[in-house]
């Protein structure tokens, strides 16, 4: 039984944790819909669509959302999902010895080469290849770094799917590659699409590195752009462009962490968020 | 052992376009900052095309007693980081994170989800877009103040006068989900039975946290941990709020190292920072698989 006391010194905790995790996010809810938005949390005096309407009259914003987010996205979902399901395959199939600390030297280096320290050497290597300013560059670097936690969760689905298929196939005279493309592959789809979305959601938010592989303002993807409208130097930040921005930019990330986590629960998706 | 299905040499050319994504973007750096970072190499001029061998240069200036605590200069970065880390990730996320797990142990309702919902929003939201949130949360017209003001507190300029508290709670707020999430489905995995005996005898609230759910905690409160300190080392969403400053103030050290090699592309000094930086990430990460493969075999 919780007495009075503990009772209540447990609802003034919750209380205030609710307000701090809500309060930043309240300017969100307004500021879309108010046409004379300042910083201020205000009740819009006459709500209206004109800053998602100047959104979409900015052709850096939409091509920043519409196409440029969409090929890193979609490149890096793709890429990291069909090199992590052949690796995966490769490792539960093969006989490779010590394919645990395999995966286990991966990810520690994945966690070390990482943040600002790694791009250093990885914007001179990328200089070198002839690859900067491109969305290749961008979409190859990120594959590097998302690559050994989707080998990771992607040998789980691999070694479930049962091998008689495949001994089957294999009395039958099929390849090892037809094996793989017309009977294991289909079987491990739920393993793909679960690498693949974390793959295009990470994408999808990553700053940091086409921040600093892109330099041209119309290949930006939506993430440097939205920063180049209030970054603190450029001077006054363009206040209704990235209230509505936001929105349309955020999303696509909201939609699909509702379909994996209605899908295959919230374990997937977030315990190897970088 | 199940028989294999694929010859070693065809597993092989299976792993190998992972191979060569894993030797080009994370062997190949790890160990060309080595070697870079004994030189003066830039991206333009003459240190571009012919860079000198300079020695342990770049390190004893980075560690020069003289000025490293200067603003602006690494040890007073590395010193940030310090407080930075030491606030958001293990005071705040670990704490808060923990906080709300136990307070919710064993309870379901509007209360539980509202919070949960929120706390995860604010984790999986786009680094700019909450960025800029707390952005216009801080602002002196911004809703903190509006909310002081109410309760008839002054009103601050935030970002100005506070920016390492602000980027603190910034972090904490951004990161408290990971461990929330994981201390909560720790929790769920005690036996309730535990608890209850406890109950029966009479034990308190906080004897029954410390010397049943804590010790039970233990391993997971060890990985959540380091994984959080690794992580909150290497952020660079502070960046998006306060830039690193006013006046070097926010300066930690991802964004330190920015500065020096992506902004100013001095590649020879900033390799020497970014060599630090990961050793001291691969102490941490080594840490953090020793305990997890020596907790997995004692399960198997």
């Amino acid at each position: 039984m919780r007495t009075l006391l503990q009772r209540i010194v447990i609802t003034v905790f919750v209380v205030a944790v609710a307000t701090f995790f809500i309060t930043p996010l309240l300017w969100f809810i307004f500021a879309p819909f108010n046409p004379q938005v300042s910083l201020a949390v205000t009740i819009p005096q006459s709500p209206s669509l004109a800053n998602f309407a100047e959104v979409l009259g900015n052709s850096l914003a939409m091509r920043g959302l519409l196409q440029n987010s969409v090929i890193i996205g979609v490149g890096a979902m793709v890429g990291t999902s069909l090199v992590a399901a052949l690796a995966a395959y490769g490792l539960s199939r093969g006989s490779i010895p010590g394919r645990s600390l395999l995966i286990y030297v991966l990810i520690l280096f994945s966690s070390v080469v990482t943040g600002t320290a790694s791009m250093v050497p990885i914007f001179k290597l990328i200089f070198d290849l002839g690859l900067i300013n491109t969305h290749t560059g961008v979409i190859l670097v990120m594959i590097g770094g998302l690559l050994p936690s989707a080998i990771f969760i992607m040998q789980d689905f691999v070694d479930s799917v049962p091998r008689s298929y495949e001994e089957a196939a294999m009395v039958a005279g099929a390849s090892p590659l037809q094996i793989f493309r017309d009977v294991t592959f289909p079987s491990m789809r739920p393993g793909v699409m679960v690498v693949g979305i974390w793959a295009l959601v990470n994408a999808w938010g990553a700053f940091l590195i086409p921040f600093i592989l892109l330099r041209s303002p119309e290949l930006l993807p939506a993430s440097v752009t939205f920063y180049t409208f209030y970054d603190p130097e450029s001077g006054m930040p363009q206040i209704r462009m990235v209230a509505a921005y936001a929105v349309l930019y955020t999303l696509p990330v909201i939609l699909l962490y509702l379909l994996i986590n209605w899908r295959y629960g919230f374990r997937f998706f977030g315990g190897i968020k970088q | 052992m199940q028989k294999a299905v694929l010859s070693r040499k065809l597993s092989l050319l299976f792993l190998t376009p992972a191979l060569v994504f894993v030797a080009l973007f994370l062997v190949y750096p790890f160990f060309s900052i080595f070697q870079m970072s004994f030189t003066n190499r830039a991206l333009v001029g003459a240190n571009a095309l012919n860079p000198q061998n300079v020695g342990l240069q770049n390190y004893m200036d980075l560690f020069d007693t003289q000025d490293w605590m200067r603003r602006g200069e690494m040890g007073h970065s590395l010193w940030l980081t310090a407080q930075f880390v030491i606030g958001s990730a293990l005071i705040g996320q670990a704490g808060l994170g923990l906080g709300i797990a136990v307070a919710f142990h064993n309870r379901k309702g509007l209360l539980r989800e509202l919070v949960f919902t929120l706390a995860i929003a604010a984790w999986i939201m786009p680094d700019v877009v909450v960025a800029f949130a707390w952005f216009a949360y801080l602002d002196p017209d911004g809703t903190l103040n509006q909310m002081l003001q109410a309760v008839g507190l002054r009103p601050q300029d935030w970002l100005f006068d506070y920016p390492l508290l602000s980027i603190i709670l910034f972090n904490t707020w951004r990161g408290t989900a990971f461990s929330m999430l994981l201390f909560s489905s720790a929790l769920a995995s005690i036996p309730p039975s535990y608890v209850e005996t406890a109950d029966v005898i009479g034990a308190r609230p906080w004897q029954k946290f410390r010397d049943i759910l804590l010790p039970l905690l233990r391993g997971y409160i060890a990985t959540d941990l380091i994984l959080i300190t690794l992580w909150t080392f290497n952020t660079f969403t502070p960046f998006l709020l306060t830039g690193g400053g006013p006046s070097y103030r926010s300066n930690i050290i991802a964004i330190y190292t920015y500065e020096v090699g992506l902004r100013f592309f001095q590649f020879g000094k900033a390799s020497a920072i970014a060599v630090i930086v990961m050793l001291i990430n691969l102490v941490l990460a080594s840490i953090y698989l020793f305990i997890s493969r020596s907790r997995q075999r004692q399960i198997a």
